[in-house]
């Protein structure tokens, strides 16, 4: 079974503190990490190729430090990693992204499956791996809790998808792209072994050319939705307030509060 | 192109989820200001009153496919169905609540007709003839301002509980399309073969009210008093990660960064710190309770009342008062 798995280098968002506030963290990167849903699609590609055989590709659209979040990849367990960065991406949205994805999983060729995570901590998004299953025209299985079962040969998978209202049961014919939320797994560590490998892989890096897309079509050029500026949370007035006294005197002052604020 | 605002009203065995009605209350204000109709899109089988509930609820018009291949949701099948539409019609714009089938459904649409989307909003506003909306990014750290290109419809999601659910008026009139299927069950690759119903069970995305215990419960037994004054309240519960990782409570009931993201009319927060991963899941809750029994917990900046206190004497004593008010 061949697997693409789609991998974003986001910021580390257990960085933010008092003093590194969101805007901070963005512009200045930081320590940057693995998705934290793409090392559960990481850890199910990987799952799935020790059942069923084939090749695990790893890849990432980004800067040229995405490679770092491609060896974490390889040092899981990864076969290959391919890193597509190239200026003229800049700037895009997750259609333009998702354009980049689908040409390079094309060029990558013969995949049964293409594995992204739920979405994205920077942008949170939760569309562009949706985004890549319309654009190859492929199934789509979103919120991916369970493998139930593949069939490589007869082209299936049967999966469990996270609703708000339950857990569905559902099958669907291969090739088809899938999104790892938290409960299908839990990541396993890079091995010792495979750090070294990953640290002494060259991880191929493709750039707009070796696509074909069209300028207009990706960055900022082909973007339809523009992020025209990013700030703080407005900040809330509303100091604390603190009831005092022993438990039934501060739960009688508490609930005339929320009474009177009408929540209850 | 037309000025008209397309709005997917999410429903499940004929019954609407209020996030379509909350969805197609933005699409009312949209309309107006774009000076177009606004038209509902109802996808089920035997769907005939939710389409008449919708213009109630303020659409001028409604497309209605009603097919055994759209009974359940599947995104091919409703996404077909969409896309079809979008393009004999020409909306200015497309709305849905961001729920899991919203955010997947609009995702899926937008790329097939190549424009703009923008996930999960909590602010949407036109400015001339396009749309301006706000999100949260970064886990809710920051806000991003997002406008779109020339490509239409601009695709919106819009955040659960956020925009109010019109007032429903029972005199409205309006006029009902049918559409058919766009897809031959022959041609829809996935096929659903069975459902757990999570009804009964915790929802914590639709509760108005969320009693949620953290590392300060001290162990599975300690959410029985959060359990008890999640009940008394008619509300749901919820859970830190520390809890959840520790064991005590399944995962499904954790709030925050990896676990859901609520805003509740109420969110009472029993024995939780307060850290920036926990809060990004509720701290848009509209009003915050915190116990905690350290008085420079990080969750009392970001509470409107806070008790500092051992939870298990102030949670029973609030539970005891609340039974006594709520009779
Ligand atoms: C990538 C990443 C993702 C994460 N995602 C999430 C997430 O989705 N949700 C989440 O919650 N966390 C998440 N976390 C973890 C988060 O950083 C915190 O570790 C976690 O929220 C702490 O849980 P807590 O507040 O219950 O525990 P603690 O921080 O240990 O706090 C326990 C609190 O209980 C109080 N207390 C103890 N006993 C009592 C008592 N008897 N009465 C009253 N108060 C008492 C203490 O004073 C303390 O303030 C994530 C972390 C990372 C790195
Ligand atoms: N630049 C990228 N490179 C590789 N994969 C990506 C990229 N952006 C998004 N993805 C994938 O799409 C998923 C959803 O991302 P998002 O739509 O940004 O929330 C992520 O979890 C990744 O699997």
């Amino acid at each position: 079974m061949n697997i693409v798995v789609l991998v974003k280098q986001v910021p580390d968002t257990a960085q933010l503190s008092k003093t590194v506030d969101g805007l901070k963290l963005m512009e200045e990167g930081g320590p940057r990490i693995v998705n934290p849903w793409d090392e559960y699609a990481i850890e199910a590609a990987l799952q799935l190729k020790e059942a069923h055989g084939g090749k695990v590709t790893a890849v990432s659209m980004g800067k040229p430090e995405s490679a770092e979040a491609l060896k974490t990849a390889l040092a899981m367990g990864a076969d290959q990693a391919i890193l597509i960065s190239d200026v003229a991406m800049k700037d895009g949205d997750s259609l333009t992204t998702a354009r980049i994805l689908a040409a390079a999983i094309k060029k990558i060729g013969d995949y049964d499956l293409v594995i992204g995570g739920r979405s994205a901590i920077d942008d949170n998004m939760a569309a562009t791996a949706i985004q890549v299953a319309a654009l190859l025209d492929v199934p789509q299985l979103s919120y991916v809790a369970e493998l139930k079962g593949a069939d490589p040969a007869a082209k299936t998978i049967t999966v469990v998808r996270l609703r708000e209202s339950g857990r569905e049961t559902v099958s669907s014919k291969l090739p088809a792209v899938m999104t790892a939320v938290k409960e299908l797994n839990e990541p396993r560590y890079p091995s010792f072994i495979g750090i070294r490998k990953a640290a002494k892989a060259t991880i191929p890096t493709w750039g707009v050319a070796d696509l074909g897309l069209e300028a207009d079509q990706i960055g900022a050029a082909g973007a339809q939705a523009k992020w025209q500026d990013v700030s703080l949370p407005p900040v809330r007035e509303a100091q604390v307030e603190m009831i005092e006294g022993e438990p039934e005197e501060a739960a009688k002052t508490l609930v005339d509060k929320l009474v009177a604020e009408k929540v209850i | 192109m037309s000025n008209n605002v397309f709005v997917w009203i999410q429903q499940a065995g004929g019954k609407a989820d209020s996030i379509g009605w909350e969805a197609l209350g933005v699409g009312r204000t949209v309309a107006n200001d774009l000076g177009g109709q606004l038209a509902a899109i109802v996808l089920g089988e035997n769907v005939a009153g939710l389409a008449q509930e919708a213009i109630q609820y303020g659409a001028d018009t409604v497309f209605v496919a009603d097919d055994a291949t759209l009974t359940n949701f599947r995104l091919e099948a409703y996404a077909a169905v969409i896309t079809k539409l979008a393009q004999e019609q020409e909306p200015a714009a497309l709305i849905m609540g961001a729920s899991n089938a919203g955010l997947e459904l609009s995702a899926y649409v937008a790329a097939k007709l190549g424009t703009g989307l923008a996930a999960d909003c909590t602010e949407v506003a036109v400015e001339g003839d396009s749309l301006t909306i706000v999100r949260p990014a970064l886990i809710g750290n920051v806000f991003a301002k997002v406008t779109f290109g020339d490509a239409r419809p601009q695709v919106v999601t819009v955040r659960r509980r956020v925009f109010p659910v019109p007032e429903m008026d029972a005199g409205r009139s309006g006029e009902i399309t049918n559409v058919g299927a766009a897809l031959a069950e022959d041609d829809i690759a996935t096929k659903i073969e069975g459902f757990e119903s999570a009804a009964g069970e915790v929802s914590l995305t639709d509760a108005n009210i969320i009693v949620s215990g953290g590392r300060g419960v001290a162990g599975p037994e300690g959410f029985e008093p959060i359990m008890a004054l999640a009940e008394t309240l008619g509300g749901a519960m919820g859970a830190s990660r520390a809890a959840v990782d520790a064991g005590w409570i399944p995962y499904a009931h954790q709030v925050g960064q990896t676990g859901k993201t609520v805003q509740p009319d109420l969110y009472v927060a029993c024995g939780i710190s307060g850290a920036i991963q926990h809060l990004a899941g509720m701290k848009t809750s509209k009003l915050i309770v915190a116990v905690n029994k350290d008085p420079e917990a990080p969750i009392f900046k970001y509470a409107h009342y806070g008790i500092v206190g051992d939870l298990f004497k102030y949670v029973p004593a609030l539970t005891e008062e609340f039974k006594k008010r709520l009779g």
